[in-house]
């Protein structure tokens, strides 16, 4: 019931913003209403999520920093990978590992998968029980994530709160 | 003056933007293999997106624009990824597709 009403509240958040009706009754029960009919159809199709507590994992102050971090790995990865497209040797070497993920559950590992594959020159290719598969452009960027950095980062942010 | 610097700083953003994309298509065409170009794309993907809709954010200002511009990013970087995998998967999973390690000399240095 709780994941309904929150799922009601991000929606109507959500029509309010991209409609940008905020004084007309008429206009604002309609979307109140259908966004209502979007809970509904969502339960009646089970797939309101009962399992993740995603207020509790918003409240983790390393949760705020990670966003930051993460966009600034990617401004650097981008440049890396830029400078070596350019680069008239096209100096790369592809690498395929497997990665052993310390996040215990399903949204840190997810938030860790796409955290890959947003950072160019990395992509996620397999997520198979408690192991991930990356492909890397480069072995440098291999071995970055063979450090494990932002592996501890992302279990940090699951942890704590 | 600080409309002319706001001008500048998005004008600016909005070229490097449009650099990364196409420095992201040439990286698709001069890539070697199906894998290595995923890696070309997704720098279009992530800083050209992004320092364009920068740049449109300074031309916007405070308003629901920024807010609807924010929302654009969001998504694209949500899903991004997603696709992403999916077509990583989807080429491994395939028989008919070279080995992602074809064009690889030395062997990687840990397991």
């Amino acid at each position: 019931m709780l994941h309904a009403l929150l799922l009601w509240v991000f929606c109507f958040g959500l029509w309010l913003l991209l409609s940008g009706y905020f004084d007309a009754p008429l206009l604002l029960a309609f979307g109140a209403l259908s966004c209502a009919l979007v809970v509904f159809v969502g339960w009646r199709a089970e797939v309101i999520d009962p399992e993740e507590k995603p207020l509790r994992l918003r409240l983790n102050p390393s949760f705020i920093a990670y966003w930051p971090w993460l966009l600034w790995q990617i401004v650097l990865a981008n440049l890396d990978v830029a400078k070596r497209i350019i680069d008239p040797k096209l100096p790369i070497s592809p690498t395929l590992i497997t990665l052993k993920p310390s996040q215990r559950g399903d949204l840190g590992r997810v938030i860790y998968a796409n955290s890959i594959t947003l950072t160019p020159g990395t992509v996620t290719t397999a997520l198979k029980g408690d192991t991930l598969q990356v492909h890397a452009l480069t072995r440098e960027g291999a071995d970055a994530l063979l450090e494990g950095d932002m592996d501890r980062r992302v279990s940090r942010l699951e942890g704590g709160g | 003056m600080i409309d002319a610097l706001l001008d500048l700083l998005s004008g600016l953003s909005l070229l490097a933007g449009v650099a990364f994309a196409v420095i992201g298509g040439v990286g698709l065409l001069r890539m070697p293999d199906f894998y290595t170009r995923l890696h070309a794309a997704s720098i279009t993907d992530t800083l050209g997106v992004g320092l364009i809709v920068l740049g449109l954010i300074l031309q916007a200002g405070w308003t629901l624009v920024t807010v609807k511009l924010l929302l654009i990013l969001a998504f694209l970087w949500f899903t991004g990824p997603v696709a992403t995998h999916a077509l990583a998967r989807a080429a491994l999973a395939d028989p008919d597709q070279p080995d992602p390690l074809l064009h690889r000399e030395p062997p990687p240095s840990k397991p």
